[in-house]
């Protein structure tokens, strides 16, 4: 999974859904995707939540790459899935087709309903059980304990990113990626956010940790 | 600096859409701008806030849309180059002044932003705002990605000039909230000139006798604006083949990744359009005489549709040419690449091999629980909205509530639910007198402070005025939020250097008339509790001011965090109170816990203490300051 030979042709279309809860951190990680894919010299476009949506509710961002002009992603065709909350991520397999890519953080924030016992939160074993056997591939991991052992419990997006970095379906280096964390991240936490990224980025190189038939 | 005055033509940029209309408005020379915050919009505004304090472009958050154009309106007549952008509602509250705007015309380049929202991410409606540009008769841009929102800004306004016309750019969400690479162009290097405002009153005050030539004028305009759009770079044809679309904004990008997809791009004539007011009918003719059948790929209403279709009428063309209908598009709702693709391949008869999208709810078996948004913890509006239940309660009356437009809009989902009734900006105090006077009931009406400035003080005046019997609460929490927390004329509390005077709304209450008003902390329960129930037993115009500002907006500012912390120290068994009346998101229960008790996030806990207040098993964490 860590090769970096295998890189995607510029051309190829590649396409990458964020989801997560507001305050999560997915339009700065959806912004250093496409920070670093206009750096690389491709058309990157990316689409963003605003507005009324992210009042504790569900942000989604989409990153395309390639040939492609259109900046959002239909149901079924995303390449990756980068979910940064289990239920948010579950919810948006809609987007997935069996070969996408899903990189899932185990971690829960549980709706407003779950709190007040309206719902029930389902079992993430259950969900990452499910999600193992829906798609191809899939790296389900706790990102939040990682951001906390990097320094910053806010780091949850640096680890996704620094996973999804590792595979062989982004069309960038992972130099690139660090390059644009440490030019447009907060000063504040940039080491935190270097060793979030390569905490995740060796989740992702062990292929024990990968459930699904990897590709 | 903000990057958006980045000197370097010819670098790429990753643009929101938002962002690259205001560079191209920059790069146009523009001297004022003026704008009403409201999503998809906002960002164009708040860009344009930060370069004002860094040029000498004049930006101003205006009271309203209407305001907004007009104040616009008044410097392209002096010839500086203006701008204002809106969410597209809001172009109906500035559509007075656009609908005679064209007969007055303009000195230097004027562009309208219209923002429109289709699937109304957050909006009260869908309208398609496009018939504005027919319905005010004035040229319309509609760009399909940032770079083009960015090019077509630029040339709106030597358009606007060439013509003397106001030019309206059309965007929707999704060209507002993408980013995208956008090459920069130059900054103009010479420094503004002061305007000069032309006396004119012959041409320029529209009373009959010179509206009625003013009105002749415009029409005269429409045509050389159709000669513009023939001559557009903005409008192109593509392809060849016998099969012709035709489409608009992002739609048009997704018909593009249709025809790489479904390998037809030697088979489709491509007529993209991007100047799409006064339709190009020549252009459109020859594109028409191309083809045997045509796709008209635009989201929302027919626009380009009906007018396609007037051409072909006009032209004797009887192809067949469809866009909306059954197996076609809706009228509904944005579109996405796969939805257009799954059409286009249908309306031409190829095969189509749609991803299999995978079925979550039926792979988990079940529905997945909803994640509503939701007020935040510290939020001033539920500890008013908990007041006025209570004291609802304890009168014993059942009241009926209109609301308004901002973040307490979410009263209406429960445990709050706390709204009626709701159209449009500034309706909840007009609405509450016609239903208060038609049942006789008890009505409280509930308006931000913004929202009040915007579209509530008219309707304030005439509720004093006529008589009515309805209770008003401002929800003042000095900003506006929903939007991004942008000020308005009630805000005290600024970011630094806000040019902005502060109107106290307390004042403005009692100038207009109204004898019962009163400032409240809503966070002082008791206080607000007995304010709350005086006002409701009470008849006529009644206003309460829920003063507190927005927690997320003081941290901002402040940069500080409340660090008081509460708990539940007993068992509080079943009783619910706090989650079934106030339902703060730090609230939550532990289902397996063995034990009937409500906790408390800390880590969500604003610590606004609001809650230690009704219920005595709550209680302060110790060795938590305030």
């Amino acid at each position: 999974m860590s090769t970096t030979e295998n890189r995607k042709q510029k051309t190829e279309n590649v396409r990458i859904y964020l989801t997560g809860v507001g305050g999560q951190g997915t339009l700065l990680a959806s912004r250093l995707l496409g920070e670093a894919a206009l750096a690389a010299g491709f058309e990157p476009l990316v689409s963003e939540t605003h507005g009324m949506a992210q009042r504790g509710g569900i942000v989604v961002s989409t990153v395309v790459l390639g040939d492609l002009k259109s900046p959002i992603i239909s149901p079924g065709e995303a390449d990756v899935l980068l979910g940064f909350e289990a239920l948010e991520t579950f919810r948006a397999l809609n987007f997935c087709n069996r070969r996408t890519l899903v990189i899932a953080n185990t971690g829960v924030i549980p709706p407003y309903t779950v709190a007040v016992g309206q719902a029930q939160y389902p079992p993430v074993s259950r969900l990452v059980a499910l999600m193992s056997e829906a798609v191809d591939s899939l790296l389900a991991f706790d990102a939040g304990v990682l951001a906390r052992e990097a320094g910053s419990p806010l780091a949850v997006n640096m680890v996704l990113l620094g996973a999804l970095a590792a595979t062989d379906y982004l069309p960038l280096s992972r130099e690139s990626l660090l390059e644009v964390i440490r030019t447009r991240t907060n000063p504040k936490f940039l080491d935190a956010n270097l060793t979030a990224f390569q905490k995740g980025a060796e989740v992702a190189e062990n292929p024990g940790g990968w459930l699904g038939a990897i590709p | 600096m903000s990057e958006l005055l980045a000197d370097q033509p010819g670098e790429r940029r990753l643009f929101l859409g938002n962002e690259a209309i205001v560079r191209g408005a920059l790069e146009a020379g523009v001297r004022l701008a003026a704008t009403y915050p409201g999503t998809p919009a906002s960002e164009i505004g708040d860009r344009l806030y930060v370069v004002s304090r860094q040029t000498d472009l004049y930006f101003e958050y205006s009271t309203n849309e209407k305001v907004a154009l007009e104040v616009a309106a008044g410097a392209a007549a002096s010839g500086w180059r203006a701008l204002c952008s809106m969410k597209h509602v809001g172009l109906n509250v500035a559509a007075d002044a656009l609908m005679t705007l064209g007969y007055v015309g303009v000195k230097a380049g004027m562009v309208i932003v219209s923002a429109d929202d289709p699937s109304l991410f957050s909006s009260q409606n869908e309208q398609d705002n496009r018939y504005y540009a027919k319905l005010a008769g004035l040229p319309m841009l509609e760009p399909a990605s940032p770079q083009e929102a960015k090019d077509m800004t630029r040339a709106a306004f030597e358009l606007s000039e060439e013509l003397g016309l106001p030019v309206m750019l059309r965007t929707t969400t999704r060209i507002n909230h993408t980013r995208g690479a956008v090459t920069l162009g130059p900054l103009p290097s010479a420094p503004g000139k002061a305007g000069r405002f032309q006396k004119d009153p012959f041409n320029l005050v529209m009373v009959p006798a010179v509206a009625r030539k003013a009105h002749a004028r415009l029409v005269e305009k429409y045509d050389r604006a159709r000669e513009q759009a023939e001559a557009s770079r903005f409008n192109t044809i593509t392809g060849e083949g016998p099969w012709g679309i035709a489409a608009s904004g992002v739609a048009a990008a997704y018909v593009q990744d249709a025809l790489l997809e479904l390998g037809l791009k030697d088979k489709v004539t491509f007529l993209k359009l991007g100047f799409t007011h006064p339709l190009p009918a020549k252009l459109v003719g020859e594109f028409l005489a191309r083809v045997e059948k045509v796709l008209v790929v635009e989201e929302l209403e027919p626009f380009l549709e009906e007018h396609i279709k007037a051409v072909a009428q006009e032209s004797g063309l009887t192809l067949p040419i469809h866009g909306k209908g059954r197996e076609l598009f809706s009228r509904l709702y944005e579109y996405d690449p796969a939805l257009v693709r799954g059409v286009v391949a249908r309306y031409f008869g190829v095969p189509d091999e749609p991803g299999k999208a995978l079925a979550p709810a039926g792979i988990f078996g079940q529905p997945l629980p909803d994640r509503p948004p939701n007020l935040c913890p510290g939020c001033p509006h539920r500890a008013m909205y908990y007041a006025v239940k209570i004291a609802l309660q304890e009168l014993g009356v059942e009241g009926i509530f209109p609301t308004d437009i901002g973040c307490y809009t979410l009263g209406l989902l429960p445990p709050l639910s706390m709204a009626d009734f709701l159209i449009c900006m500034g309706s909840s105090i007009t609405t509450a007198c016609g239903i208060a006077r038609a049942t006789g009931r008890k009505v409280v009406a509930f308006i931000g402070d913004s929202t009040f400035f915007h579209a509530g003080l008219t309707g304030l005046a005439n509720a004093v005025h006529n008589n009515h019997d309805v209770l008003l609460i401002i929800l003042d929490n000095g900003t506006t939020a929903m939007t991004g927390h942008q000020p308005h004329p009630g805000v005290t509390l600024t970011p630094p250097d806000y040019p902005g005077r502060p109107i106290d709304i307390a004042g403005v209450v009692k100038a207009l008339g109204v004898e019962q008003s009163r400032v409240v902390n809503p966070f002082k329960y008791k206080e607000s509790l007995a304010a709350t129930k005086e006002a409701i037993a009470a008849r006529g115009v009644r206003v309460l001011i829920s003063q507190a500002p927005c927690h997320l907006y003081v941290q901002r500012i402040k940069g500080k965090k409340s660090k008081a912390r509460f708990q539940v120290v007993d068992a509080c068994g079943d009783c619910r109170h706090c989650l079934d009346y106030f339902g703060c998101p730090a609230m939550y229960v532990k289902p397996d816990a063995g034990v009937s008790q409500m906790f408390i996030d800390h880590d969500l806990c604003a610590g606004c203490a609001f809650c230690v207040q009704f219920c005595e098993c709550i209680r302060p964490v110790k060795g938590s300051a305030r």
